[in-house]
């Protein structure tokens, strides 16, 4: 069990702006951060952190895409090529009428994508095991985990660090692959 | 960060030439009316006028003038008082995040008095030849005229009731315009909450009641120029386009104010939150646009598709229809989609511009085919007259600018709006 898995530094901070600053010191003094977990969202953190643009948009652009031409194939075959059929004097390809419906279904695919997405890559994803560091960070603590072999600082260092940025508690947790 | 602003000698002189320069085109244009063979009255193409039994009608060159004068009254007014509106809805929702930059929508609806005045008496000289629906005949029987379909809205489009309404609409606009401004200059010298407050329930009241009037303004002063024909979308028609129109106009001056050395306090976060406002408004207007035309198309009924076989079936007026939906749609919901496009100021200054003037072409679309059926043209009239209107819009605006603070004093969320932050 020991050799299995990664290991991990835990601090724990019970105050936000105390967690805002530690995560800017320890950051500065070239540590790379695994990520952040607090009960809440705190404002600018993401920056802290010097996280990039979410590429979720890309992602619902494709499942609005996706949706489109869906949507569009869909009535063209039906309407157009299979079965044309002359509904209140139009044509067999009225485009305007189109509109609704391929709109919806550009809506519905983006969203569903969208959500899809963010669950499967936040580990939310109905197989998956959310990674939880500590418990606590569901309730009242934030908590932040620096993977120990990701950085040149030892155990003990790391621990050392946090402790002097605010950590009201620092443990060591090994995480399972 | 300079406080007031300074409407200097040469920001003037400009105007000054922007309004020369439009009467100039405004005379070219009318110079041209009036020397050109003006009546199409051997054109053979498909009349879509079913004004008079002989199936023409009288077209005399004042006429487009008079059609234009209207839409630019309407546009500018439009404006006006959606800016009105916009700051009413930031009391109303008790937004934070807007409150150093209200002055600017404020100044906008300086307009409003002078537009309301313009209004009357473009209306007083134009009546008949806008609305077709003020000729005495077609209410009389004996009159070979007399129309059917008119004389049974006689009760709602009649000239009493349509003046009353008017006057009714600007008077009290005015009126909470003036109150909303009354108690922004009172928090300034005062300070404390109570304006706020009071700003608060006023701002509630002026919202029901503009969303109820603006509506039946929309039928009046637009809608009744097709006196046969109507639409139930017509009036949030009428409102998406003004209001989109006055967000990106609130959008562009906020910027050129940055530019210039005022309002340093707006950053990247604030022009986004208004980028916002046109891109999404775009979206709805659009989605309004569309409701209307596809119900219509859809359907299919002679008496409602009437509006727009005027508008695609004429050679003159298809191509605009189709710029009105690039201008209005897909340019700024393409080139306004992305992120950054949103909070950097050098796309916004493409953007604004474009589409305020693609709604200036909303409603010149919205009225001319009604006014001046196969007569309607676009050429140095439209823009001379437009430039004519902006120039006097702008003198008026921007003197306003000048009445109060550049950014309020005392607003209590006023350090939320400096540090607006998303």
């Amino acid at each position: 069990m020991s050799d299995k898995g990664v290991k991990f530094v835990i601090g724990i901070y019970d105050d936000e702006d105390i967690l805002l600053d530690a995560i800017s010191s320890v950051r500065g003094k070239g540590v790379n951060i695994h990520e952040v977990y607090s009960p809440f969202p705190v404002h600018g953190i993401e920056n802290r952190l010097g996280y990039k643009r979410s590429r979720l948009s890309i992602a619902a652009f494709c499942f609005g895409f996706l949706g489109t031409c869906l949507a569009l194939t869909m009535m063209i075959g039906m309407m157009t090529i299979d079965w044309p059929m002359i509904i209140g004097g139009k044509d067999f390809l009225p485009l305007p009428v189109f509109i609704p419906v391929t709109f919806e279904m550009t809506v519905l695919l983006a969203a569903f994508g969208m959500v899809g997405t963010f669950l499967v890559v936040s580990d939310l994803k109905p197989w998956g095991k959310p990674k939880t560091f500590d418990l606590r960070s569901t309730d009242d603590k934030h908590v932040m985990a620096i993977e120990i072999e990701k950085n040149s600082m030892s155990e003990t260092q790391l621990k050392k660090l946090l402790e002097s940025n605010g950590a009201s508690e620092t443990n060591t947790k090994l995480m399972e692959e | 960060m300079k406080d007031i602003f300074d409407f200097n000698i040469g920001i003037k002189k400009n105007l000054l030439y922007l309004f020369l320069g439009g009467l100039l085109l405004c005379l070219i244009g009318v110079y041209q009316l009036v020397n050109s063979d003006h009546g199409h009255e051997e054109s053979t193409e498909i009349v879509t006028s079913y004004i008079s039994e002989d199936g023409h009608s009288e077209f005399h060159w004042y006429k487009r003038v008079y059609s234009n004068l209207w839409i630019n009254i309407v546009y500018f007014l439009g404006i006006s008082i959606s800016a009105i509106f916009f700051v009413a809805i930031q009391y109303v929702s008790q937004a934070g995040w807007s409150a150093g930059i209200l002055r600017v929508p404020l100044a906008i609806g300086r307009w409003l008095l002078p537009g309301s005045v313009l209004m009357l008496i473009v209306f007083a000289i134009t009546n008949h030849d806008i609305f077709h629906w003020t000729h005495e005949y077609l209410y009389d029987k004996s009159d070979p005229r007399y129309d059917y379909v008119i004389d049974g809205k006689k009760a709602y489009l009649n000239l009493p009731f349509f003046l009353g309404r008017m006057v009714f609409f600007l008077g009290i606009w005015y009126l909470f315009y003036a109150l909303i401004l009354k108690h922004i200059a009172k928090e300034d010298k005062l300070g404390g909450t109570a304006s706020w407050k009071k700003l608060f329930t006023i701002s509630t009241v002026f919202v029901v009641f503009y969303a109820f009037t603006q509506s039946v303004a929309a039928w009046d002063w637009v809608l009744s120029i097709d006196t046969h024909w109507f639409s139930t979308m017509f009036g949030w028609y009428v409102f998406a386009s003004w209001w989109v129109s006055a967000l990106a106009l609130i959008t562009y001056m906020i910027i050129i104010l940055r530019d210039n050395g005022y309002l340093d306090f707006v950053n990247h976060s604030v022009i986004h939150d208004l980028g916002k406002y046109v891109f999404a408004f775009s979206v709805f207007w659009t989605y309004i646009w569309f409701s209307q035309f596809l119900l219509i198309y859809y359907a299919n009924i002679p008496e409602e598709t009437i509006y727009y076989v005027e508008r695609l079936d004429s050679d003159f007026y298809y191509p605009f229809f189709l710029v009105n939906l690039i201008l209005n749609f897909f340019f700024p919901f393409l080139f306004l989609m992305t992120r950054a496009s949103k909070r950097f100021t050098r796309f916004l200054k493409v953007a604004c511009p474009i589409v305020l003037f693609g709604h200036f072409i909303d409603f010149y679309l919205m009225v001319t085919p009604g006014v001046l059926k196969e007569n309607g043209g676009f050429g140095f009239l439209e823009i001379g007259m437009l430039l004519l209107f902006l120039s006097a819009f702008l003198f008026v605006i921007l003197n306003g600018l000048t009445k109060l603070p550049l950014v309020a004093k005392n607003h209590p969320m006023l350090d939320e709006s400096l540090h607006h932050d998303i």
